[in-house]
């Protein structure tokens, strides 16, 4: 378990309670438009295209790509302190939505632009795991 | 809308670090001074709009000041926010006007970031900007928010960390220019280059300050405003845009709904980017400036950073933008930071501003941003109704 203290620990609500729950079992969940075939993240009571209610949780394949990223410097918070420099990146799954996350398994410096990655899990307490990414094994 | 109000009252706090006022204080000396500015005494305004404050936070925040200032307008309205919010409440109090809610409406604001709160405080309430459960786990300071914009422009069109330094060399050029700024030593190029990594690529000069400050301005109809003391300052179009609220959520890291406020604006004034004969652009991070250059459209997308080059954007360049520093350079109280763009805008076109005066501006674009790159506003005013 990674020490989490001071950190702004998620609390699910009505809305993501299905999305941590798969975080817990290491599953990265997003919703899928049952009529229109939408991927969307954040959840969300309806589709944001077609503003349809038939949205289900799907589990994602987990595979991304680095859209941006940034090396922080100066951490958000004294909790932060001890990872200086780490990167916080917006990457864009295979479905189709962005998320933001930090890139882990490499050196700063080799983050780029394009990158593919993968989901990994970082246990914060026994309910919540923040899902991170690092570079792919394998590119497809 | 268009010359259908004008703004007949301008004033600004002392700024930087103000320890003498409370951020109550700060909002009620920027109204005195607006006032005395525009002629008229505080029974002559009928309408109120302010913003909240976090250093002295109420929940009818302006039905506080009213209270405070004894004053009982017809209508009273409290913004939320800042950024883009900031300046859309003069679109509202246009509105108000246009609509005959109200006659003669104060917006004042103000904050005490630094001696009211503290900056570390202040940056870690601004950290909180971050969605709660998807964004800030992940750890970002604001400065990391706008990192991410600076990097997918540089990205996608080559923009340097030379050109992102010219928008603070040009700002620092202005507040040098301007006794009220709260940063006014001249730096350069390599200065901002040299100065710590914050969050990569934007450096410590990249980002803008911390400061305690308010201004206030008078709006009224154009009617009205012939019989005010000041040579009036007319309203010629206004746009807003908004687009996402969570950079995660953006469309678009590159283009932002600048592009749409922009547009409403212009189309509103009939007038085209090369009418604009100064710009007061947010700049609360120096890609920010680049990338509204190219969404307003002085120059086409892909080019701010090769636009902001070689003293363009400074006075005596073709298009002078932050004529008082701007967030980098004069201030930023946070949610007010917008006021001071409106208020530098309106001292240009009655020709006041002394060494920083851009000759002969008759036309000046203000543009307010908040969020990360959320909520946008244009607004284009005139030194006559056209």
């Amino acid at each position: 378990m990674t020490n989490s203290q001071g950190k702004p620990i998620p609390v699910p609500t009505l809305e993501t309670a299905p999305y941590w729950e798969g975080c817990r079992q290491h599953q990265l969940r997003i919703q899928r438009c049952n009529d229109c075939g939408q991927y969307q993240f954040f959840p969300r009571l309806y589709c944001s295209k077609c503003f349809g209610e038939r949205v289900d949780w799907v589990n994602a394949t987990g595979r991304a790509s680095v859209v941006s990223f940034t090396v922080v410097r100066r951490p958000v918070s004294p909790a932060y302190a001890n990872e200086v420099p780490y990167v916080v990146a917006l990457v864009r799954l295979e479905e189709g939505p962005q998320m933001m996350t930090n890139i882990i398994g490499c050196a700063p410096e080799e983050v780029k632009i394009g990158m593919i990655v993968e989901v990994v899990f970082d246990d914060w307490t026994e309910t919540i795991s923040i899902p991170k990414f690092r570079p792919a094994e394998t590119v497809p | 809308m268009k010359n259908r109000v004008a703004i007949v009252g301008v004033a600004d706090t002392e700024v930087g670090v103000v320890p003498q006022y409370s951020a109550t204080q700060l909002y009620v000396r920027a109204a005195r001074l607006a006032l005395a500015d525009a002629g008229i005494t505080k029974d002559q305004v009928d309408g109120l709009i302010t913003c909240a404050s976090w250093a002295e936070p109420y929940l009818y925040h302006a039905e506080m000041i009213a209270e405070y200032m004894q004053i009982f307008p017809r209508y009273c309205m409290g913004a939320p926010a800042g950024g883009g919010t900031t300046l859309a409440m003069m679109h509202h109090a246009a509105s108000a006007i246009v609509t005959g809610i109200c006659h003669t409406v104060l917006v004042t604001m103000a904050d005490s970031q630094v001696s009211g709160l503290s900056r570390d405080k202040a940056v870690e309430i601004m950290a909180t900007a971050g969605h709660p459960q998807f964004e800030r786990p992940y750890g970002p300071p604001i400065p990391a928010f706008y990192a991410l914009l600076a990097r997918a422009h540089e990205h996608a069109y080559g923009t340097t960390a030379e050109q992102r330094a010219a928008v603070a060399v040009a700002c620092r050029k202005h507040a040098s220019l301007n006794p009220a700024a709260q940063m006014r030593q001249p730096i350069t190029i390599d200065d901002v280059l040299a100065s710590r990594m914050i969050a990569d690529p934007l450096h410590l000069l990249d980002c803008s300050l911390v400061s305690d400050g308010g201004a206030a301005f008078i709006m009224t109809s154009a009617e009205r405003a012939r019989d005010f003391k000041q040579k009036p300052v007319y309203l010629l179009g206004v746009g807003e845009g908004h687009s996402h609220e969570h950079v995660s959520q953006a469309l678009s890291l590159t283009t932002s709904a600048a592009k749409e406020s922009g547009e409403r604006a212009f189309a509103m004034a009939g007038l085209q980017p090369s009418d604009v004969d100064v710009a007061e652009l947010y700049d609360c991070f120096t890609p920010v400036v680049i990338i509204e250059l190219e969404d307003l459209g002085f120059c086409p997308k892909g080019e701010g950073g090769r636009f902001v080059e070689g003293g363009r954007i400074e006075i005596g360049g073709e298009l002078p933008v932050n004529t008082h520093g701007g967030l980098l350079s004069h201030c930023h109280p946070g949610h007010p930071g917008s006021m001071f763009a409106i208020t530098e805008a309106v001292r240009q076109l009655r020709g006041s501003c002394g060494a920083r005066q851009v000759p002969g501006a008759k036309i000046a674009l203000v543009h307010g941003q908040g969020g990360i790159m959320s909520t946008h506003c244009t607004a284009i005013f005139g030194s006559e109704p056209i």
